[in-house]
């Protein structure tokens, strides 16, 4: 047993938790906090309502479609109010197939979308709708001109994400999106991890639609954003009252449009500066973690990805593991590993890019935020190692691999765009 | 999904973590491919489980399924061994959440496969015996899942 690993882990009680899962959720700023509590406190009134009290309300849903609209760069009757992104994703997709079912059935979308999308798609399909699903390469991008090559004369909607959630790649969407409105198809991309992080402003784009969450820019959870471009007409997915020009039933939760309008404004007013402060940690995060653990892949691309994702594949260890030492060390991270996710297989967006399940499984994801530190990144790059360490030496393929019994599918020095081409071949 | 206490002190301080040099025989069960693989390591003296030590590729509960099954068997005989279930296996650690009870599983069958080999190999395989090995010859994942394909060949 490792003397340094045991006593890192006894102190690590001591030491304050690092939270590095920005891409799964984020901690509401206070600023925008104090927003949450001040309407529901003061103006609680149904902006529907007839009187004062709903009249404030509706003022400031408004003023909060404005604002956002605003650092969208958009017209405010094109930003709707949804629960989540994936209500956003499902209402946007399946809106846009039913209502264009009689001029085509035919979806084009990527195989390592969100679930949201993946899975209103096959929603679709089993009505009959015909999907294609496009490989990205195996660093996460999706070359544009294959999005032309997929289009058919009965192509109703192209549905691309901007950057991934798992793997951080940042896709083309302003050239998918040009080929797709020159081609007069409809265009929607899931912007859920890109909004706040990198500039999204979707006319630029050449979307037509476009999705976005607000806890995943330190807005609360319960909040999303559809952004429709005026004249595009869709199907309802949510019937009700005639909220949201009739387009999306259900009182509108104004305290937290309020809050998404500030976190928002603030995320922009901060982007400059913390998009440069992130990419440095994250690039030290990367090249350190590489320098001090052998056989380590970086899943996605090096330079087109957001500026708060790394994601790794340790060879020899397997993802879940990791995360429950990390846990005890004090870190919050992910992992795309099957045993993480109730399910045998390990993330779609890993088998995307190429891994092989054995690696795929190995994977960790850590995601930065604006409260994360330069200290946090060397307390990390200190604990990980040992851990990968004392995994690798309960594992029998760490072993197989000394003995010169097993081939390994990660060099030595690791590497930072590796095309993995088969796996270990246990099968044969 | 919220692992036991158990589950966890097993997981953070497995014991009988390691192989033995001279180990009288070893069992090998799971994939990589599906992200488990447990090496189980036996000596074994006068029918008697006198030491085991694994090595696990896998998840927390793999890791502490391995390490409770060597308890469980050092210091038995071979064919109370060949008596453990995944079941016992899993309540010993205070229990499992039910898309982990495949790693018991797992643990079961890696000590099944070292005594198969053993018994064979000492000629000790009776028709009796043989009954209990049934479970190496199917997918760990099949309790809970649908077939997963790695146990074929």
């Amino acid at each position: 047993m490792n003397i340094i690993f045991e006593e890192r882990m006894r102190e690590s009680a001591s030491r304050p938790r690092i939270y590095f899962d920005h891409a799964a959720t984020t901690s509401p700023r206070p600023e925008v906090l104090d927003v949450v509590i001040r309407t529901l406190q003061d103006d609680f009134g149904n902006p529907s309502s007839f009187y004062q009290e709903g009249h404030r309300a509706s003022w400031l849903l408004e003023d909060a479609r404005a604002r956002i609209a605003a650092c969208l760069q958009v017209q405010p009757e094109e930003i709707f109010f949804t629960s989540c992104g994936t209500e956003s994703d499902n209402w946007a997709i399946k809106g846009a197939a039913y209502a264009r079912q009689s001029r085509g059935r035919h979806l084009i979308t990527t195989t390592f979308e969100h679930h949201a999308v993946l899975h209103s798609m096959e929603a679709l399909e089993r009505d009959g709708f015909e999907i294609t699903y496009l490989d990205v390469d195996h660093l996460g991008i999706l070359e544009p001109e294959k999005v032309r090559e997929a289009l058919r004369d009965d192509t109703i909607l192209v549905s691309i994400m901007m950057a991934n959630n798992e793997i951080g790649t940042i896709q083309p969407i302003k050239e998918i999106g040009a080929i797709c409105r020159e081609a007069g198809v409809l265009f929607h991309s899931d912007g859920v991890q890109a909004l706040g992080a990198i500039p999204v402003y979707p006319n630029e784009l050449n979307a037509d639609m476009m999705s976005f969450s607000g806890h995943k820019l330190y807005a609360p959870k319960g909040i999303g954003l559809l952004f429709k471009r005026k004249g595009i007409r869709i199907d309802r997915l949510i019937d009700g009252g005639a909220q949201e020009k009739r387009q999306r039933g259900g009182t509108e939760n104004v305290a937290f449009a309020a809050a998404l309008a500030k976190a928002l404004e603030m995320s922009l007013a901060d982007m400059e500066h913390e998009s440069k402060r992130q990419t440095a940690l994250r690039d030290r995060l990367i090249h350190g973690v590489m320098e001090r653990i052998p056989h380590t892949k970086l899943n996605g691309h090096v330079t087109k990805r957001l500026p708060n994702n790394a994601n790794f594949s340790f060879e020899f260890i397997e993802g879940e593991s990791i995360l429950l030492f990390l846990d005890k060390f004090g870190y919050a991270c992910s992992s795309g590993s099957a045993c993480t996710s109730a399910s045998l297989d390990p993330s779609h967006v890993l088998l995307a890019i190429s891994l092989p399940a054995e690696i795929a499984h190995g994977s960790l994801r850590v995601t930065l935020g604006i409260e994360t530190t330069d200290k946090d990144v060397d307390r990390f790059l200190i604990d990980l190692p040992l851990i990968v360490e004392r995994l690798r030496d309960m594992s029998p393929l760490y072993s197989d691999f000394k003995r010169g019994e097993l081939q390994p599918l990660i060099p030595p020095e690791g590497s930072l765009d590796l095309a993995i081409d088969g796996g270990y071949g246990w099968r044969s | 999904m919220q692992y036991s206490d158990k589950v966890l002190d097993h997981f953070m301080n497995p014991r009988n973590m390691g192989e033995i040099e001279d180990a009288t025989t070893s069992g090998t069960v799971g994939n990589p491919v599906c992200g488990d693989i447990m090496k189980m390591d036996l000596k074994i003296v006068d029918n008697i489980i006198v030491d085991a030590k694994f090595k696990t590729f896998g998840c927390g509960s793999a890791i502490a399924t391995s390490s409770m099954a060597t308890e469980l068997i050092i210091g038995k005989t071979t064919d109370e061994a060949l008596d453990l279930t995944n079941r016992a296996v899993a309540e010993a650690l205070d229990g499992l959440p039910a898309v982990k009870m495949h790693c018991s599983v797992l643990a079961e069958q890696a000590v099944k496969k070292a005594l198969e080999t053993y018994y064979i190999r000492e000629g000790l395989m009776t028709s009796e015996r043989a009954k209990k090995f049934a479970i190496l010859g199917q997918c760990e994942h099949d309790e809970n899942y649908e077939h997963c394909g790695c146990s074929e060949e």
